[in-house]
């Protein structure tokens, strides 16, 4: 016989009756640190649909520069954060690779806008992601995740390489950090607010 | 992982998805969405019990508040459209409320970015 998980009070969307949803996503190349942003800032120990990377997919992906890395997202994680007593956000994560399209879907659909997880080193890995949220049509900023040691390029040569509109946001982030984390996500959601005026 | 005491996951995996869905398609998208509130409607204690055991599972989950639906998938560890199969079928007997996400058309609302944007600066400076 099977039974539900015990959840505690603090599982449970606060104020749920006068709640309304909204979601930003979350998104950038395998291994960016997308999981780590999203913990870092979540209400919640950050769900997923528990994919979590096997030996067969390390076939599969890349797995150059990322040494060390053990697991990963492979379909969609997510947290949680309660806004206000009206409104309740919910961060989604995925890569960017089309064979999860089908989740893309899912997520981009009603979302806010998007933050984009990129790595200075591998700038190129980040090229299907931005195409995909480009895809569905969702306002984004960039942040670039500052791994320890790796030297930022400046930021005039990082748009250029990215094709980036001239309003984009970028901004530089340490997803293990909280602070660093909510400012990346402020910032977006500073640009979604000017292009609605 | 904790707070999953007697929670077999393994016993669903035994089962192909349309068993436990009683071969039932996937409901409209919009209706349950990723980020659609859902909890258990306040008489479904007295409703006569011909449910399934994971549609009880599900109805448990969401007893003592609001989940939404990506989150009652995450807990119950089966997949998103299996979950939402489950939750149409419940709502449809009248176990479950649900309170749908922002609408499409409000998105671009500045009233609500404005409020996300006053509630991640009062939490984070």
């Amino acid at each position: 016989m099977v039974s539900a998980p015990n959840l505690d009070e603090h599982d449970y969307v606060r104020g749920g009756e006068t709640q309304t949803a909204v979601k930003i996503l979350v998104v950038g190349h395998f291994a960016v640190g997308k999981t780590t942003l999203i913990g870092s800032i979540s209400e919640i120990e950050p769900l997923s649909t528990e994919e979590t990377m096997t030996q067969a997919a390390e076939e599969v992906d890349d797995l150059k520069g990322v040494q060390g890395k053990t697991t990963t997202t492979v379909a969609m994680d997510f947290g949680r954060l309660t806004i206000s007593d009206r409104v309740v956000l919910y961060l989604f994560g995925t890569p960017g690779q089309q064979r999860f399209v089908q989740m893309w879907e899912d997520m981009a659909r009603g979302a806010l806008g998007a933050l984009i997880l990129v790595d200075p080193e591998r700038l190129a890995d980040s090229f299907p992601v931005i195409d995909l949220i480009e895809h569905y049509g969702l306002d984004y900023a960039i942040a670039v995740n500052h791994f320890d040691g790796a030297p930022l390029r400046d930021e005039a040569a990082l748009r250029e390489a990215l094709d980036l509109l001239d309003d984009t946001p970028v901004v530089t982030c340490d997803a293990r950090d909280e602070k660093s984390s909510a400012a990346a996500l402020t910032t977006l959601v500073r640009h979604l607010l000017d292009h609605t005026r | 992982m904790t707070g999953h005491d007697g929670w077999l996951p393994e016993s669903a995996e035994l089962v192909r998805p349309y068993v436990i869905t009683r071969g039932r398609g996937l409901p409209d998208d919009e209706q349950l969405s990723l980020i659609t509130l859902v909890t258990a409607s306040a008489d479904h204690a007295q409703r006569p019990t011909r449910l399934s055991p994971e549609e009880q599972n599900m109805l448990e989950l969401c007893s003592a508040g609001y989940l939404s639906v990506a989150e009652i998938a995450g807990h119950a560890r089966l997949p998103l459209g299996v979950v939402r199969i489950l939750l149409a079928s419940l709502k449809e007997g009248g176990y479950l409320v649900t309170r749908p996400p922002v609408a499409r058309a409000r998105l671009a609302d500045k009233e609500i970015l404005e409020e996300v944007l006053n509630g991640l600066r009062a939490k984070f400076g």
